[in-house]
């Protein structure tokens, strides 16, 4: 079903401002790094989030740090979103020690525990059973720790898919599936490579709510996302929420992004985004002015100059750390016998 | 002779065998329009149209399951796995499905079908994009695993394993995609699978690799002979079933065996092979096998340092050489 409610008072100032910042954050940060990895400083793959921003904003408002996300390939957003240290991040897209998996995992693993944000995934669909994982703890426990799980429609494809949301479903664990269906796995269509109209209809399926939403317009997710949270932690099960959005760079840098039409580039990046739009809300809802959000994009130019800095400042790992980390203690000599 | 990249030589196997044998096919994420994320299957669906170049979901274990029912039924499915990291949502499909269905069938049925893959470092890939899985594969009985290391036999081993009547796993190291070049000739011939090959004759140590660490074997070499070290170079080619024969030889050539791999120490192939040195060729050693593998870590790390720690190289390789040669 189309979630059409009107969005009228549903926003707090605090969360209102809160969304825009961090919508701010991941673009100026994915901007940056889209413009880092042209010059050549950044030494592996990267996945970019820039226009998807409103899905992974909307759904973690409602999330507090006891909550848990697992994420994708195209994690640098979810991230963010989850309130992971901009250093940090950058740091480890840099590959340096003192980035948030020490410069092991790199833009596609990005994980902080303590923030409740378990994984960006190499793996696509690998996510979907983890955070039935962490969720049923929660259940065990009975505490009121809600679980997001974020995939794309490349994902919704895979066999974990189906596993994931059966399982949730008969256990009424305390997850949100959100899927961020952005029109292309890599570079093959959405309509080609899914038999279903909308991921959002395979939730009829496994007996649970499927929703699917604009997923440029933050305030459509953030409703859609509150209701499945609630749901979530009054014990009811998950829910199956589809953002439609799209993704403003290619699957990966350097990607030629043949399949695109011009005109759907077009229409996305210049007409259809997210954050123009919401800007647009909170003024026009008389939420704050347009001078306030002006100091908001300051601030962020500033943090990620300041997480670009830190990073370009950091060292690399050394050799030795090659063999932390893969036990409790690491035992043997490392490969030469 | 023409000489062509590593990865152009897949091409054209798959082409020649495709214009050969109309029931041979090609599936996978992104083979089609795209031609492939390695470029591997470039041109394929404009030649042979997409009832033949078939671009699939992201669904692993679909894509070899598709592979295993369809060559039962006499097709010759040849499977991409985008890389090889991904190959594990399939690993039932092929462990479970293609690999016993002679057996279990009682010859009955089988499965004649290829499972192309890129594996391998030194590309910046990181965790997931990096790993060597063929290990994973060569404890499996019925499946055949093969990994060259020149255009030549890349062309003539994937038409080999296209013909073959059993379920082949063809790792591609695709760090060798455009670096590796080579002569490869116009026409249709074939490697056998199961057969390693001398590619450099010496007597004073003996190494046996495959895939990208087979060519700094020989840069290895290259060097060592300058320094009075006679290198002698074996390729195996194929991993299982390994050809006991050429191994013994090799390591009784020189009495001094290194074995070299990029995929992880423990339970890696080097250890198969100097067990079957170990066993049948003890009297003929002049010092104990030595192996040089990827670290005992779970995946490649990311940072730049790390990567470059984990991965092999010639001098690394020469090291051990010189080190063997010393005993």
């Amino acid at each position: 079903m189309e979630n059409t409610e009107v969005k009228q008072n549903l926003i707090s100032k605090d969360h209102g401002l809160w969304i825009f910042r961090k919508m701010v954050q991941i673009r100026k940060f994915e901007d940056s790094v889209h413009d880092i990895f042209a010059k050549g400083k950044i030494p592996g793959f990267v996945h970019l989030y820039a226009g998807e921003e409103a899905v992974a904003v909307g759904v973690c408002a409602h999330l507090t740090k006891q909550d848990f996300i697992t994420s994708t390939h195209r994690g640098h957003g979810h991230c963010i979103a989850k309130e992971c240290d901009l250093k940090g991040m950058m740091a480890e897209i840099y590959g340096k020690t003192t980035g948030l998996c020490k410069g092991k995992g790199g833009s596609m693993h990005i994980a902080d525990f303590e923030k409740g944000m378990l994984g960006a995934n190499g793996i696509v669909g690998g996510g979907i059973p983890l955070a039935c994982g962490s969720a049923l703890t929660a259940k065990v426990k009975g505490t009121d720790q809600v679980t997001v799980c974020f995939f794309g429609d490349g994902g919704n494809n895979q066999g974990t898919f189906h596993e994931g949301l059966n399982l949730a479903a008969i256990w009424k664990l305390p997850v949100v599936f959100v899927a961020e269906n952005n029109g292309y796995a890599e570079a093959t269509p959405f309509h080609y490579a899914s038999s279903c109209t909308n991921i959002a209809d395979r939730a009829q399926s496994y007996n649970i709510p499927g929703v699917h939403v604009d997923g440029k317009d933050v305030v459509a997710v953030y409703q859609a996302a509150k209701e499945a949270v609630d749901r979530a932690k009054r014990g009811e099960g998950p829910t199956l929420i589809e953002c439609k959005t799209y993704r403003n760079y290619g699957h990966f840098e350097g990607d030629a992004q043949t399949y695109k039409t011009e005109e759907e580039t077009k229409d996305h990046l210049a007409e259809k985004d997210a954050i123009q739009s919401f800007k647009q809300y909170l003024t026009e809802e008389g939420i704050t002015t347009k001078e306030y959000l002006e100091k908001i994009e300051q601030e962020v130019d500033q943090e990620v100059q300041e997480a670009i800095q830190f990073a370009e400042e950091s060292p690399f790992p050394t050799e030795d750390d090659l063999l932390t980390d893969v036990y409790v203690s690491y035992p043997t000599d490392g490969g030469v016998a | 002779m023409p000489v062509m990249s590593y990865i152009d030589a897949v091409t054209q196997a798959l082409r020649e065998e495709m214009q050969r044998d109309e029931k041979v096919f090609v599936l996978g994420e992104d083979v089609g329009v795209r031609g492939g994320v390695f470029r591997a299957t470039n041109g394929l669906i404009e030649e042979f149209g997409e009832q033949r170049v078939l671009d699939t979901p992201l669904t692993e274990s679909a894509i070899a399951g598709v592979a295993v029912g369809a060559s039962c039924y006499g097709m010759r499915p040849v499977a991409e796995i985008q890389f090889a990291d991904f190959i594990m949502p399939a690993v039932n499909q092929i462990v479970s499905e293609a690999a016993k269905m002679r057996y279990r069938s009682n010859n009955a049925w089988h499965c004649p079908m290829v499972v192309r893959a890129p594996y391998g470092g030194g590309v910046h890939g990181a965790l997931y994009h990096s790993q060597s899985v063929e290990a994973m594969f060569t404890c499996v009985p019925g499946l055949k695993v093969v990994t060259p290391s020149t255009p030549y036999d890349v062309k003539g081993l994937l038409k080999s394993a296209i013909r073959d009547e059993d379920p082949v796993l063809f790792f591609e190291h695709k760090r060798c995609y455009r670096l590796i070049k080579g002569e490869v000739p116009n026409e249709d011939y074939t490697v056998p699978i199961g057969k390693a090959e001398v590619k450099r004759e010496g007597t004073d140590v003996t190494v046996i690799s495959y895939g990208l660490t087979l060519h700094f074997a020989l840069k290895a070499a290259e060097q060592l002979e300058k320094e009075g070290i006679s290198v002698h170079v074996l390729d195996l080619r194929t991993l299982l079933p390994l050809d006991k024969e050429a191994i013994l030889e090799a390591a009784s050539k020189t009495g001094k065996v290194l074995i070299v791999h990029e995929d992880n120490l423990t339970g890696g192939v080097g250890g198969e092979v100097s067990a079957i040195i170990a066993q049948e060729a003890f009297f003929e050693l002049d010092a104990p096998i030595r192996r040089l593998a990827g670290p005992d870590v779970p995946a490649m790390p990311y940072s730049p340092p790390l990567e470059k720690e984990f991965m092999l190289n010639p001098e690394k390789v020469a090291n051990a050489i010189r080190e063997l040669a010393e005993f």
